[in-house]
């Protein structure tokens, strides 16, 4: 059956890459992050999203070599 | 309070959508026979199982209730899962897997026709198909209503879109599709409130700041200054905590009887683990699951804690609408606090992870009901299996479908009925109380009592099932404005909460179900076999086989034992 990781870091690195790219375009953006306590809470989400997403990927694909 | 999403949250919702489908999709061409339509046939590794079991329990209900009840009660909702679940999951795992993965059975209903007879059987799986219905519907109904409230979608057009998306991948999928959606909405509700408890808790100064700032609500309200704050302290009378019940209706009412009820004979939740790949995968699963489990408070009910701090600084601005009845809505807590701090982006997947819960909390119950509806009511009594196991295999797995297609449709009617009701979490546990109590008591002794006979459990869960419902019918809690409440037949008693009425429902439920059991079964003579319970009752099963040469993460009992480690360090903890 699939791997149920492949779809799970594929979606997760691809909306973290979304999210990271938004997250740089908006970054002098002070009133919109106004709400986030100054925080660029778009950029963190994003880069955690992608690693997590591509975490995912390297150890269903390491499996599948073994 | 209306949410504004833009294009990039418009863009996370419908990657989420595709990838939803996709997974479905992808399965499709696995779906050969009804097994692997219905049980997933019974491949699934023990983690994806694990999180999937816990992922059906969180559903949307779930998520907006307990922040709710974190904003009215504080860290005494805690007490739903360090005491209402933690220690039931445990006992599935340790006691109840072995029989119920070991029977082959592949629904709970058909585990009680394998211990006891065909009445039961027939009994509990009409109950249960009714159930998840109901249950489906509210889930579908609340969905829509809040895709209109918050974010101005038609009410019609959101309800049919949810249910297609819902019918697409379980159609295509079955169980396998449920389960592995089920494993990225898991993901995508924990990361996707993770921004919202990291903020939230930074703009109150962290867990010291929230105490100082919750000291004066508390005392304002009649309780002590950390009564928000703490779990067991003030469990001593009901009074003196918010909840309104004392330490004894908790452990037992929540503790032994509901949660019970509802974690290790729920065939929902069950159904989970009886589609790990091997016995011992099954028995982890609770386990695996609970360890996630253990945590989610701190993602849900610690940002409605911050919503009580909130609402009372007038510096904030935080406030919850009027709900219909009356008073703060405070289903709508994760709402508002999803808009008070997170900007696009990370608000549109603030909100595909609530929608991914509703759509689970749907899919859960239709596939649990296409399950239960095939084995149980149409492989029963409507059409028996031919002995050809490959044409039996591909119609059921026809039946299968298009039980799937007519239970969506159900619960589309029922979401339309279920608009008449007013408090979607407090109804719902009602139910589970009348269904789930009556049935742990029965299984329970069933597992664990080779004396119990046919008769004895069928008329236990009747008169249990009936005994709760007549308590419901003459008891109401303070305040109830509808029969819903209870109360439809004559008012004997008023409870000062509702919560306090429903945990003795619970607690009547069972009690009566288990005296009746017991002394029918002194009265009426076991028809089984001492063979044909083999591996259905402790006494007349061969021990497990040894597995003390394997490391301790990978044993039952050494994952039973640090799950119990953990809770009780987390218990103690908040105190």
């Amino acid at each position: 059956m699939v791997d149920i990781r492949i779809p799970i870091g594929l979606m997760f690195a691809i909306i973290g890459v979304i999210i990271s790219i938004f997250g740089i375009v908006t970054m002098s953006d002070s009133a919109m992050y106004q709400k986030s306590l100054g925080v660029n809470v778009n950029l963190i989400m994003g880069v955690l999203m992608l690693i997590f997403g591509l975490v995912m990927l390297f150890f269903a694909f390491r499996k599948k070599k073994g | 309070m209306r949410l504004e999403l833009h294009w990039v949250d418009y863009l996370i919702m419908i990657i989420y959508f595709l990838f939803v489908l996709g997974i479905g999709w992808f399965l499709r061409k696995y779906m050969k026979n009804a097994n692997a339509f219905l049980e997933a046939g019974r491949s699934m590794p023990a983690w994806v199982a694990g999180l999937a079991f816990i992922s059906t329990n969180l559903g949307a209900l779930e998520v907006m209730g307990m922040t709710g009840s974190g904003m009215k009660y504080g860290m005494l909702t805690t007490h739903f899962y360090w005491v209402g679940a933690i220690p039931a999951m445990i006992f599935l795992a340790v006691f109840m897997m072995p029989f119920y993965y070991g029977s082959k059975a592949r629904s709970v209903p058909e585990f009680l026709k394998l211990r006891y007879d065909e009445k039961t059987r027939g009994l509990n799986a009409i109950l249960f198909a009714i159930m998840t219905i109901l249950a489906s519907g509210i889930s579908m109904f609340a969905l829509a209503i809040l895709m209109e409230n918050v974010l101005g979608w038609d009410f019609n057009l959101s309800l049919w879109i949810s249910a297609l998306i819902v019918l697409g991948y379980t159609y295509l999928g079955g169980l396998s599709s449920a389960i592995y959606n089920e494993v990225l909405q898991f993901f995508i509700i924990v990361i996707g409130l993770l921004p919202l408890v990291f903020l939230a808790l930074k703009d109150v100064g962290g867990w010291v700041g929230l105490k100082a700032q919750l000291a004066p609500i508390a005392i304002s309200k009649g309780y002590a200054a950390d009564a928000f704050t703490t779990t067991w302290k003030y469990s001593g009378s009901s009074s003196a905590n918010a909840l309104g019940v004392e330490w004894f209706g908790i452990l037992f009412g929540l503790g032994f009887v509901l949660s019970f009820g509802y974690w290790c004979t729920n065939f929902l939740i069950v159904q989970r683990a009886f589609a790990a790949e091997s016995k011992a995968a099954a028995r982890k699963v609770p386990l695996i699951g609970a360890i996630p489990k253990m945590f989610i408070p701190f993602l849900i009910i610690v940002p409605g804690i911050i919503a009580l701090a909130l609402s009372n600084d007038p510096g904030k601005g935080f406030n919850l609408p009027v709900s219909p009845g009356g008073g703060p809505d405070y289903n709508l807590t994760i709402i508002m606090l999803l808009k008070q701090y997170l900007p696009t982006g990370v608000l549109g997947l603030g909100i595909t992870a609530l929608l991914a819960s509703f759509m689970s909390g749907m899919a859960g119950n239709v596939s649990a009901f296409n399950t239960v509806w095939t084995y149980d009511i149409y492989q029963s009594y409507i059409r028996p299996r031919t002995g050809n196991e490959e044409a039996d295999g591909k119609h059921y797995l026809k039946v299968g479908r298009v039980a799937t297609v007519v239970g969506i449709l159900l619960s589309i009617a029922s979401a339309y009925i279920a608009s008449k009701f007013g408090n979607i979490m407090d109804f719902l546990q009602t139910i589970f109380s009348m269904i789930n109590a009556p049935l742990f008591a029965v299984i329970f002794l069933g597992m664990f009592w080779k004396r119990t006979t046919g008769h004895a459990a069928f008329t236990g869960l009747l008169a249990g099932f009936l005994l709760a419902l007549l308590h419901h019918g003459l008891t109401v809690p303070e305040g109830a404005t509808t029969l819903v409440k209870g109360g439809w037949i004559a008012n004997l008693h008023t409870y000062p909460v509702e919560m306090a009425q429903n945990f003795w429902t619970a607690i009547i439920a069972f009690t009566v179900s288990t005296v009746v059991t017991v002394s029918l079964t002194f009265m009426t003579d076991q028809k089984k076999s001492d063979d044909e319970l083999k591996g259905l009752v402790y006494s007349l099963t061969p021990r497990e086989a040894d597995d003390s040469h394997l490391p301790w993460y990978e044993r039952p009992l050494g994952l039973a034992i640090l799950v119990s480690v953990i809770c009780i360090v987390l218990t103690i903890m908040f105190w």
